[in-house]
């Protein structure tokens, strides 16, 4: 039933993709079928936690293209969180993507939800993955399928914006993830994910630090210094897709691929102790501290969160080098805590955009009177970003420092703390501003966002602060991970 | 019993049909002969795999002259293999030429045009089955002569250059392979391949050997287009007809090939092709270097049919390094290849006869917003495009896959970043058609949209063809790992 039900997973959005083509011309009809497909897959996501939590791992057999390299699927702790905060926050993200494309007057609105559904597909097909070779198609799938949303507007420089983007994104895949996977297959036989890793005594220690620098750096998604440009670049993108990409989807896949890699192909014991893990902790500490400066200084308000962004992603990262099992935990806590607290601020960027037409921070000031529920919940978000009570920002980098200290990296600690300085030098000032600085026009009145941005944004920001009391069901199965 | 006779008629009915096509004349009547009698050769070639599965091979003598006085055709899993490639493209295609020769040539000569499309299909299809070295350079004469023909006919007067230019190259090719086949002949008394390869054993260490290796390896590295022997090939695919450049890119290089192919591991055998001769070095830096240099020129080109070419030229610097890494591996990644080059150039090759038939330009500059005019279109070419480049459930993910598998088998990383570069710059160049076609602007209001039902079907096929050889590879890559064994084993 529930081998299946894997297969059900990938195909509804794609499903769905086809039925928004089908009802493009009735935009009432064709959303309430996206928010439906949503609802769906949401359903049949959760319809797996019973068999996780029982220490079950479904999985299914779709195809064998090559010999010894199936397309399979196969669901275990970290892909079921995947795949639940994707389908969760897609959900809330169409309904979001109602207000806001309605409001934006945005073009080709058929087009924007058909290719959405198709990356949620892919996405699901990422979590789901059994190996190698079927990540690496639905990783592939999901870059090619969010090009046309991220060029959406059309414009020059949403041309420029989205060769960047898959330039970086493909270039990395192929260049160095394919290269990686094949040459795993290649010493291994296979390419599977296997509790405790594949690699373990098959190559030499260099081969390893090798191949792993290349799935670390070949994951372009996970925006790794210095393959980050692409972020800041799709912030071209209508703000949904901005959500996509930073909160729901593309991201983190990338650190999801990371943090599975690490686990199921390496095996923590074999990266743990690795010189090539020690280069790449200082690389993501860099990328960590480095993104978060650079976010200081934009006045975009959308390029300030692609930074921020791109710094909390090399947490993941962090977490899974470091290769204990506090830390790969507390790694995939965030997956879930970023994700919710990245997609309202995003949510609340577009809700100003919508309402004001303002994209600068410098423009922002006393705009908390006017949009107070959205800078209400910017507020909020930021603190989770920062990792501070009473978010679930905080436990995600809770986890990480103990697992920092487990591995006897006080200094990553110091690392975690600067970190957290910084978001709050560069987000907080954003809502304060807002609400205490002075408006150049006189006259201000209450003008929120629409109403669907406003009952996303009001959910995302529930979220954030759900998960700081009730943080156990995403800690139970990110702890699974390591028995 | 007719199927004892499949292999003379796999030849002989394009070459009957060729002259009854001429004397039909009417455009209409030429078309469905050239149709049905590639789907009838299609068919031809599918049954001969067909016993080619159950007994191995099929030695065919003709006219019942034993094999050293008369001709003797030698079928096995490697020309089986290249049949079907040939016939099958050139059945799709010729669905496609209906409409879109009619619209590039004039009627009172397209009867014509099909005449020496029907020789060009008997040439390669005699070439790929013999197995007689003489009687390979006739139909390779036949095929050549009538691709002279083929091109020069595209509508734009440069195809006359083009084709007088492919004339001279082609023939200088020629004579170099029958130099070659004629020293080799000298030198064993023989022009049977099987009894060459027997022969030669005893006489390899010669200077008429190696001199007469050189010639014929010189000779067919034209005929591939191989780097620095390719500068006929652009001009003659960018400005012969659409269906020409399609059928041509998809069957004659790969024949060619296949040429190479059998003369390297079937008479002088791998010992002394790739261990006594200095080939396999040659061949893996002609092979980069023209994975790379084309692959960066295609980016340049303006004229899409003139991109595709370079890409073409790039592809068999891919097809050159499977064979240099002299493994089994390798020899299937390069079979596997030829089989989804076809599939993936002839679907570009299709969508651009679309797009030629509709703009009657194949310049980038001229397909902002096509993507939303033609959308079916442009689908076959994303599909074709996405292959070329090797994303997974395409074909060409497939020969990638195989290819890069070999290549580090071998320790050889150098020739694994090359592929890789390749493929890089294959995105680069598909992408500025893509971006163009999705996110340019449209020139002008352009009444009317799509091309007709009878091009887009075809065009479709081979897209489809692509995906599903991204995802059940036991035809393309059984088959060809099948061919490569009979190769490496020396004797065919």
């Amino acid at each position: 039933m529930s081998d299946s039900m894997l297969f059900l997973i990938v195909l509804t959005p794609f499903i769905g993709a086809g039925l928004i083509v089908v009802t493009g011309n009735r935009p009432n009809l064709r959303e309430t079928v996206s928010v439906a497909t949503g609802l769906l897959l949401l359903a049949e996501v959760a319809s797996l936690v019973p068999d996780v939590l029982a220490g079950e791992t479904p999985g299914l057999l779709l195809a064998i293209p090559v010999p010894g390299v199936p397309l399979a699927l196969q669901v275990e702790p970290l892909g079921l969180l995947f795949a639940l905060i994707a389908s969760s926050l897609w959900i809330v993200t169409t309904i979001y993507a109602i207000g806001y494309m309605r409001g934006h007057h945005e073009i080709h609105q058929t087009r924007f939800y058909a290719f959405f559904a198709i990356a949620i597909g892919a996405t699901m097909g990422i979590a789901l993955a059994q190996n190698l070779f079927t990540l690496f198609l639905f990783y592939e799938l999901l870059t090619i399928s969010t090009y046309p949303l991220v060029t959406h507007a059309g414009t020059p420089e949403a041309r420029r914006g989205g060769r960047v983007y898959l330039g970086v994104l493909m270039g990395t895949s192929i260049g160095f993830l394919l290269l990686a996977v094949i040459w795993t297959w290649q010493l291994t036989g296979t390419t599977g994910f296997k509790a405790g890793g594949i690699l373990a005594g098959q190559a030499s220690p260099l081969v390893i630090g090798i191949l792993y620098g290349l799935f670390a750096f070949g994951i372009g998604k996970a925006a790794l210094m210095p393959f980050h440009r692409w972020l800041p670049a799709a912030m071209v993108a209508p703000t949904p897709v901005s959500a996509l990409l930073h909160a729901v989807a593309v991201v983190k896949a990338g650190v999801f691929a990371i943090l599975k890699v690490t686990v199921y192909i390496f095996g923590i014991d074999l990266v743990g102790g690795s010189t090539a893990s020690t280069a790449l902790l200082w690389v993501a500490a860099l990328t960590i501290i480095g993104a978060s400066l650079v976010a200081l200084y934009q006045d975009n308000l959308k390029r300030r969160l692609a930074y921020s962004t791109i710094s909390q992603l090399s947490y993941v990262v962090l977490g899974a080098v470091l290769a204990n099992a506090a830390s790969i935990s507390g790694a995939a806590v965030h997956i879930a805590t970023h994700a919710v607290g990245k997609i309202t601020l995003f949510f609340c960027a577009g809700a100003i955009l919508v309402a004001t037409h303002k994209t600068r921070v410098s423009e922002l000031d006393g705009l908390g009177r006017q949009m107070p529920l959205t800078m209400g919940a910017f507020l909020i978000a930021s603190l989770s970003i920062a990792g501070l009570p009473p978010t679930g920002g905080l436990w995600g980098k809770w986890y990480l420092a103990l697992g920092a200290l487990e591995a006897g990296y006080g200094i990553l600690v110091g690392v975690l703390m600067l970190s957290t300085l910084l978001n709050i030098a560069y987000l907080l000032p954003i809502p304060l501003r807002a609400f205490f600085g002075q408006s150049p026009k006189t006259a201000v009145q209450f003008s929120e966002a629409p109403l669907p941005c406003l009952v996303a944004i009001g959910i995302t920001t529930a979220a954030c602060v759900t998960l700081f009391f009730f943080p156990g069901p995403v800690y139970q199965l990110a702890s699974m991970l390591i028995p | 019993m007719i199927s004892a006779q499949l292999p003379a008629l796999q030849v002989v009915v394009p070459l009957l049909a060729a002259p009854l096509c001429l004397i039909l004349h009417r455009p209409f009547a030429a078309w469905l002969l050239t149709f049905v009698v590639s789907g009838i050769s299609l068919l031809v070639s599918i049954a001969l795999l067909g016993q080619i599965l159950e007994q191995g091979v099929i030695d065919y003598t003709f006219g019942g002259w034993a094999a050293p006085f008369g001709i003797a055709y030698h079928i096995d899993f490697a020309n089986a293999y290249v049949l079907l490639i040939v016939t099958a493209i050139s059945t799709v295609v010729s669905i496609f030429a209906k409409r879109s020769v009619a619209s590039e040539i004039e009627a009172h000569s397209q009867g014509l045009f099909y005449t020496a499309w029907l020789l060009c299909l008997t040439g390669l299809l005699g070439i790929t089955i013999t197995g007689d070295a003489f009687n390979l350079f006739v139909f390779l004469e036949i095929s050549s002569l009538s691709s002279y023909v083929l091109i020069a006919m595209g509508n734009d007067r440069k195809a006359l250059t083009a084709a007088y230019q492919y004339l001279i190259m082609g023939t200088i090719g020629a004579t170099f392979i029958l130099i070659g086949i004629g020293l080799l002949y000298m030198l064993t008394g023989t022009l049977n391949m099987l009894d060459m390869a027997q022969r030669l054993i005893a006489v390899a260490d010669s200077r008429t050997a190696r001199t007469g290796f050189a010639f014929l390896t010189v000779g067919l590295g034209l005929k591939i287009a191989l780097f620095p022997l390719h500068l006929w090939l652009p001009n003659a695919y960018a400005y012969a007809p659409s269906a020409v450049s399609a059928f041509l890119a998809a069957t004659a290089t790969k024949v060619a090939v296949y040429v190479l192919l059998r003369f390297m591991f079937s008479v002088f055998g791998i010992d002394f092709a790739l261990g006594a001769m200095p080939l396999s070095t040659m061949l893996v830096v002609l092979g980069s270097v023209a994975v790379l240099s084309a692959s960066t020129v295609a980016i340049f080109q303006h004229n899409l049919k003139r991109m595709l070419a370079y890409s073409s030229i790039a592809q068999i610097g891919y097809l050159v390094l499977g064979v240099s890494l002299a493994t089994p591996a390798g020899l299937t990644a390069t079979l596997l290849h030829l089989f989804n080059h076809a599939l993936m150039k002839g679907a570009l090759f299709l969508a651009l006869g679309c797009i030629a038939w509709r703009l009657g330009s194949v310049r980038l500059g001229d397909l902002g917003g096509l993507g939303y005019r033609m959308p079916w279109t442009m689908g076959v070419f994303v599909i074709g495009g996405l292959s070329l480049i090797g994303l997974p459930l395409t074909a060409g993910f497939i020969s990638k896959w195989y290819l890069v598998l070999a290549a580090v088998e071998r320790g050889w990383w150098p020739v694994v970043l090359v592929i890789i570069a390749g493929s890089l710059l294959a995105m680069i160049y598909v992408w500025r058609v893509i971006e163009t076609a999705y996110l340019g602007k449209t020139k002008e209001a352009v009444s009317g949209t799509e091309a007709p039902l009878s091009m887009l079907v075809p065009a479709w096929l081979l897209a489809i063809a692509n995906l599903y050889f991204g995802m059940h590879t036991e035809l393309s890559a059984g088959i060809a790992s099948q061919a490569a064994m009979v190769l490496f084993g020396g004797q065919p």
